[in-house]
């Protein structure tokens, strides 16, 4: 077990993220609508860096209540974010793979001491 | 630069380095020791558009040109005489060096594709990289031949005299314009014994069959020559039947079969690997899923329907597992068909690694290295040794790579 240094908490603005590492592996910790995430940096399809893409709501497809198609928008509550090398996209506040939730990143707590942040690792 | 995202925010980039973004490559490539063997990938890309300025001084045709040279200026959305199709290969922008690319800094005195190219090589453990160009794999749907077989030249003169003959580590199979069967004959006398040129590249987004008798002396050439030919895929939305298709995804995952599935249909039944056996023939970036659905549906139907494809003598899925193919975009979804399908190609011998790199579906040497079922040796054959052979490459015993 060893907490890492993530940020001053001040200086983490909501929708950034930071990459921190435990000397063995690199962590992805995001600050995002007040709450904080944090991830191995490492995707599971061919090992592209997680969690240094872009942050982007999960497109749906709208379907009216005549099951016709109507159009696409951005999900209001559901943020993923996506592995630049592939687009492998990740629910940001579980770790699941948005395209199969039985994948999931490997999730690290993330732990507020005083003004600064850290995440445990094991 | 500042990148869409899909509310008010914008994601604000500053620079972009491949070798950081490639960085977990690297590793790979250290862990699993590709220091000790060498890898040629078959099959990577540039984008040609950016240096079009520089090829269209190697035209010849002073209107074309012309033409090309004002296209280039007026139009701002493409490089004006290249077709530029529908499509959304970067996912709207989630497959971030599409976008970032061109903030890329590279080092005074080398040509920015060398350079460029290096850099990913050297991330990933190739040691010879295949390299194609990208928008110009539409070119073959270009409705004005005159134009394919102008670019065509243009460009295999640039890229033979400003990379091929500078860096070693870059080969090419030249692009064929062949929707000219005697330009297409022209261009291997022209440039078949250059400098880094391992073969002749097809397009295969176009509408001319491979069987027309006009290519055969083309492909006599190439077989006199010792160098094989190759069909690489690509997709067409403007195609009637791919058109039917409304998401991006569909398009890709068939578009990029169905062409090689076809030329290939046509290939077998006309009897041209009775005629041309000596001439090695490579179907690149179609995955592999769709050539055991061909080995099976062909050879059912040929045991009933022999007389319409006379000159074989042997059922089809013999003659394609003589016939090599590249590995990406492989399909990895399912370990117990991989494996099947690696079987029925004869992967230990036929199969080539290829990246892709930098386009959207790259594959990684660790796709192959990764896979339970192959020995160490069909590994190595697969990452490069068969490559090697079929292009009779000669390298030196020194990992050409930077690999820690």
């Amino acid at each position: 077990m060893a907490e890492i240094f993530v940020a001053k908490i001040a200086q983490f603005a909501d929708g950034e993220r930071r990459i921190v590492t435990d000397g063995k592996r690199e962590i992805g910790v995001f600050h995002w609508r007040g709450a904080y995430y944090a991830y191995e940096n490492l995707c599971l399809h061919q090992g592209g860096p997680a969690c240094e893409g872009l942050l982007m709501h999960k497109v749906e497809d709208v379907i009216a209540p005549d099951r016709t198609w109507a159009g696409q928008r951005f999900s209001d509550c559901e943020i993923h974010f996506v592995c630049p090398w592939h687009g492998y996209e990740y629910d940001l506040k579980t770790g699941e793979c948005a395209a199969d939730r039985r994948l999931k990143l490997k999730r690290f707590e993330v732990l507020r001491r005083g003004e600064d942040l850290y995440v445990i690792s094991d | 630069m500042d990148l869409p995202l899909s509310d008010f925010r914008q994601m604000a980039v500053e620079e972009f380095d491949t070798s950081k973004l490639l960085r977990h490559a690297a590793k790979q490539a250290q862990e699993r020791g590709y220091r000790n063997f060498p890898i040629v990938d078959v099959d990577s890309h540039h984008y040609e558009s950016e240096s079009i300025g520089e090829i269209l001084e190697y035209m010849d045709d002073p209107v074309l040109r012309q033409l090309a040279l004002s296209a280039k200026q007026a139009n701002a959305k493409s490089v004006g005489v290249l077709p530029a199709g529908v499509g959304y290969q970067d996912m709207g922008g989630r497959v971030t060096r599409y976008p970032l690319r061109r903030l890329e800094k590279t080092e005074a005195g080398v040509q920015r594709d060398i350079a460029l190219t290096r850099r990913w090589m050297d991330a990933i453990g190739i040691d010879i990289a295949v390299m194609f160009p990208t928008p110009m794999l539409q070119l073959g749907l270009h409705p004005q031949v005159e134009v394919e077989v102008a670019l065509a030249r243009a460009y295999n003169r640039w890229l033979t005299e400003r990379v091929l003959a500078h860096e070693p580590r870059i080969r090419s199979m030249l692009y064929l314009p062949f929707n000219d069967a005697d330009a297409s004959f022209r261009m291997v006398q022209e440039f078949g014994a250059a400098k880094g040129v391992v073969g002749f590249m097809v397009t295969s987004a176009r509408y001319r069959p491979v069987h027309h008798n006009s290519y055969m002396r083309t492909y006599a050439l190439l077989e006199e020559m010792g160098l094989p030919i190759a069909f690489h895929a690509g997709y067409n939305w403007d195609d009637r039947m791919v058109g039917l298709m409304n998401r991006f995804i569909a398009v890709h995952a068939l578009g990029f079969a169905f062409y090689n599935m076809v030329h290939l249909a046509n290939w077998i039944t006309n009897g041209l690997p009775e005629r041309f056996p000596k001439l090695k023939v490579l179907w690149i970036e179609g995955g592999l899923a769709w050539i055991p659905f061909m080995m099976q549906r062909f050879d059912n139907e040929y045991m009933m329907r022999s007389s319409e494809a006379p000159a074989l003598k042997k059922p089809p899925s013999e003659y394609m597992r003589e016939m090599y193919f590249s590995s990406q975009p492989m399909e990895m979804t399912d370990m117990a068909a991989l494996e099947q399908t690696f079987r029925m190609i004869k992967a230990e011998t036929q199969l080539l690694y290829s990246s892709d790199y930098p386009h959207w579906d790259f594959d990684l040497p660790s796709t192959i290295y990764d896979l339970p079922f192959l020995s160490e040796q069909a590994k190595r054959n697969i990452l490069g040794g068969n490559a090697i052979r079929l292009f009779n490459l000669k390298l030196p015993a020194k990992k050409l790579a930077t690999v820690a």
